[in-house]
């Protein structure tokens, strides 16, 4: 019969008109209210309608591994010994692996002996030119570069504001233990605490030095 | 499909006993290639069209994968520094014979091979126009990516683009004093453009584009042409602002009546040189940029690099190979590649049809939870940046979880190996079986596709079509069988080829290879259960050492073969860049036969045509 595909083709149309509403009367209270499984349900398997969110009244959750312009990850304000010490050494390997070249260090000398000193003077980020790719959150050896959550960095001038600085980049280690929490753990793990790897060698350098002159 | 049409069967011969062959039938003309780390044979520039049809129709090689142009600018030999290289492959599966042309680079000319494989008519031009050899005999030898009156050729190594920093990343002025600054600033907009010394600017302006149209036939006397209805000539440009090309393409049509007589296809207008970006970059630098070309199959991309730098790095000493793993995650990630592709290509096509963005939704909407993974795990949904050199980024998460913070006002979490399973045992073959109930017996695309832009087996084979295209011509070729690489092998899977090499044909060759992907996607499962805990982490070094050498990595994207020819230079002390860094693009070499498919058909198919073709202007104009 001459039409039948297109019949069977607009039944499913229709199908799909009214499961958008079942799905509607299932969790339409839901969709205004905060709770938190509403997505859970609308994103995961289960979802069979169509489903509009509401940008930028809500958002979607991004995942843990999530990557967007890095930061700079720095000790707490309240550290105990050093508060807001950068992670960072300025070894330069970021600025290295980075494919459009777009970090930007200025390493610290130190004024009488000119010897570097490890810390950055100046670190920038160039997030126009900043491709995404995460090889600097990768490859840093010291897990003092990481890479954001925080997609919403458009700005009325490019000129003036694109540029980010290592006041603007920087961020306390509280906030990547909280938006990757996984991996904050992992990284812990592997270097043995939750402190800067050199803090934790310093320590443990210092634990073997005081055991061997316990033992004497 | 069982009656399968192959062009007239050749008995092949494995490449060495080829390679023997021509050296005895051209004993003056074809030598052995005996530089480090490199494989087949030079044949004299002058002997190449002869040595190309004994390639083609003694020895079985009918399928030209790839040719392209290689600058040995200071590295090779003042007399013969400019190379073409070409990557033969029997269309029965086997694999390549590379012959290779040389030339001075000062007077660079090296005869076309037009004729011999249609296929190369792109990927000549292309030479001609980035690096400036010359091919006589090409019949319509013209820049293709560039633009009429551009100066000089962007891929010889001793020119240098606009902003030109350094000729190697990474730069000196990031670390250790990098005091930032803007290329902009140091090189303002306005000057960063040069013309040949001979180039008029007003012929920019140029309305009637002569050169343009030169060799289309408009100067036809249209009353003169034998026929009964005298209708006149007419050139329609399609694109590059038309939203049926799929991005800044452009068509330049003369009707007949409403038939379409030629059509010429302009591109470019996407072209921002990724070749010579990719030869500043270091090996790994350039994965990231991949994700670029084909960005809807981004992953494929990343795979398609490894493999070609991995065959060099294998080459020297400390070279892991990947983990079994690592093989099984990149396989399962361009499986699900090609499902997001197919998909949305299904969806224009549709849309191209007229069916506006209802089927390109629903398949939108699958599409999105494949996504979800890829943002689970790679961290992005387009650009995956996934792959390294001997392995993965990162394993698969245990879950694949949101956590609140300032910017995420929600949460979601879920088990990632549920998810997947649930994918792909129950939510995608549903959804396929309903869009095929939805589509595949609908009049109207019926009528509209089959018989339309029909690409015979044998031309499909000489215009080095790939993918969908070539298989919807009924040539059973896929890089996964015909020259398998990572675990393919092992996985039971069939190749669906079409009958008539039409729309249709295409549209359900990419249906019935999504219900391929999912087979091959329920064999992993298990897999990836049973090595759960295994390393999948490549190379550890940010600049692995690559020996000298070339190598030619290609992967059955979803759009076609997609190639990388790499050449290292392999400085032991000195820069870790590339030399060559060449992509095979299906995207480009498919569109080769667009005019052929065209002929004679209407104005609306055209559109049709192209979206059957399926192309994405990051990959072809790149």
């Amino acid at each position: 019969m001459y039409g039948k595909g297109i019949m069977r083709g607009l039944s499913v149309t229709l199908k799909h008109f009214f499961q958008t509403y079942v799905d509607d009367l299932r969790y339409g209270w839901r969709k205004y209210s905060p709770k938190e499984d509403n997505f859970e349900m609308r994103q995961g398997m289960a979802a069979q309608g169509a489903f509009t969110v509401q940008y930028p009244d809500e958002k979607l959750a991004v995942p843990e591994r999530f990557r967007f312009v890095p930061f700079l990850v720095v000790n707490e304000d309240d550290h105990p010994e050093a508060p807001g010490k950068d992670w960072c050494t300025s070894c330069g390997i970021c600025a290295k692996v980075c494919p459009p070249q777009c970090i930007w260090i200025v390493r610290s000398e130190d004024p009488n002996t000119g010897r570097p000193i490890p810390e950055p003077e100046a670190f920038f980020i160039d997030i126009d030119i900043c491709m995404n790719c995460g090889f600097c959150a990768e490859f840093c050896p010291f897990d003092a570069i990481k890479m954001d959550h925080d997609y919403e960095l458009a700005s009325y001038d490019r000129t003036t504001s694109h540029i980010h600085d290592k006041d603007h980049l920087s961020k306390p280690t509280s906030y990547w233990n909280r938006i990757a929490p996984t991996r904050a753990a992992e990284e812990a793990e592997a270097r043995g605490g939750w402190e800067h790897i050199d803090v934790i060698k310093e320590r443990k350098k210092a634990e073997k030095a005081a055991a061997k002159a316990a033992k004497k | 499909m069982t009656d399968q049409v192959l062009p007239e069967k050749v008995e092949t011969t494995d490449v060495d006993s080829a390679i023997a062959y021509l050296k005895d039938k051209f004993p003056s003309a074809v030598s052995d290639d005996t530089r480090d780390g490199y494989s087949g044979v030079i044949v004299d520039k002058n002997k190449l069209v002869d040595v190309a049809r004994a390639i083609r129709d003694e020895l079985g090689y009918n399928y030209l994968s790839s040719a392209t142009a290689v600058d040995y600018h200071t590295l090779g030999e003042p007399d013969s520094d400019m190379e073409m290289v070409y990557h033969a492959y029997p269309i029965t599966g086997g694999g390549a014979l590379v012959f290779k042309a040389q030339t001075p680079r000062d007077n660079p000319e090296i005869p076309s091979l037009v004729n011999v494989w249609p296929g190369a008519d792109f990927q000549e031009r292309e030479a001609y126009d980035l690096m400036g050899i010359r091919f006589p005999g090409h019949p319509n030898l013209k820049r293709i990516l560039m633009w009429e009156g551009f100066l000089g050729h962007p891929l010889r190594k001793d020119w240098k683009e606009a902003y030109y920093e350094e000729d190697h990343k990474p730069f000196s002025s990031r670390w250790p004093s990098g005091n930032v600054w803007r290329a902009e600033e140091k090189n303002a907009y306005g000057k960063n453009v040069r013309y040949p010394d001979d180039f008029d600017l007003s012929r920019l302006n140029d309305v009637s584009e002569e050169s343009l149209y030169e060799g289309l036939g408009l100067g036809v006397d249209v009353q003169a042409i034998e026929g009964t209805m005298h209708t006149d000539r007419l050139v329609v440009n399609m694109g590059p602002h038309h939203p049926s090309t799929h991005g800044v393409f452009r068509m330049v049509i003369t009707l007949d009546g409403e038939t379409i007589d030629t059509l010429e296809p302009v591109m470019g207008y996407l072209h921002r040189n990724h070749e010579k970006i990719g030869e500043r970059n270091t090996y790994l630098h350039n994965m990231p940029f991949t994700d670029r070309l084909d960005y809807l199959s981004s992953m494929g991309n990343n795979l398609g690099y490894a493999l070609a730098v991995e065959q060099l790095m294998a080459l020297g000493p400390r070279w892991n190979p990947p983990s079994y793993r690592a093989e099984v995650i990149r396989v399962l990630m361009a499986e699900l590649t090609r499902i997001v592709n197919h998909l949305w290509s299904i969806g224009f096509l549709l849309n191209d049809l007229g069916a506006f963005f209802t089927p390109m939704l629903y398949a939108n909407n699958e599409r999105e939870k494949i996504l979800d993974f890829f943002e689970g795990v790679a961290g992005s949904r387009l650009m995956c940046n996934y792959v390294r050199f001997g392995g993965v980024f990162q394993d698969i998460p245990e879950r694949i979880h949101s956590v609140q913070n300032m910017v995420n006002d929600r949460v979601r979490d879920f088990d990632s190996m549920k998810f997947l399973t649930e994918l792909v045992s129950e939510r995608l073959p549903r959804f396929l079986d309903e869009y095929e109930y939805y589509l595949s017996e609908n009049e109207i695309i019926k009528a509209r596709c089959i018989n339309v832009g029909v690409l015979p087996p044998d031309e499909a084979v000489g215009y080095s079509a790939a993918g969908p295209l070539l298989r919807g011509s009924g040539i059973p070729y896929d890089v996964r069988r015909a020259d398998p690489y990572s675990i393919y092998p092992e996985l039971d899977f069939d190749i669906p080829v079409g009958e008539r090499g039409d729309i249709y044909d295409r549209y359900t060759v990419r249906i019935r290879e999504m219900r391929e992907s999912l087979r091959i996607l329920r064999q992993l499962l298990p897999r990836l259960e049973a090595t759960k805990g295994e390393s999948v982490a490549g190379t550890n070094a940010h600049t692995p050492r690559v020996p000298v050498g070339e190598s030619y990595g290609r992967v059955e994207n979803p759009k076609g073969e997609l190639g990388f020819y790499v050449v290292s230079a392999g400085d032991a002390k000195g820069t870790q860049n590339p030399w060559r860094y060449h992509v095979r693009a299906p995207s480009f070499i498919n569109l080769t036969p667009l005019g052929r498919m065209s002929h004679k058909q209407k104005v609306a198919d055209v559109v049709t045509v192209l979206g059957s073709i399926d192309i994405v202007l990051g990959e072809t104009d790149r």
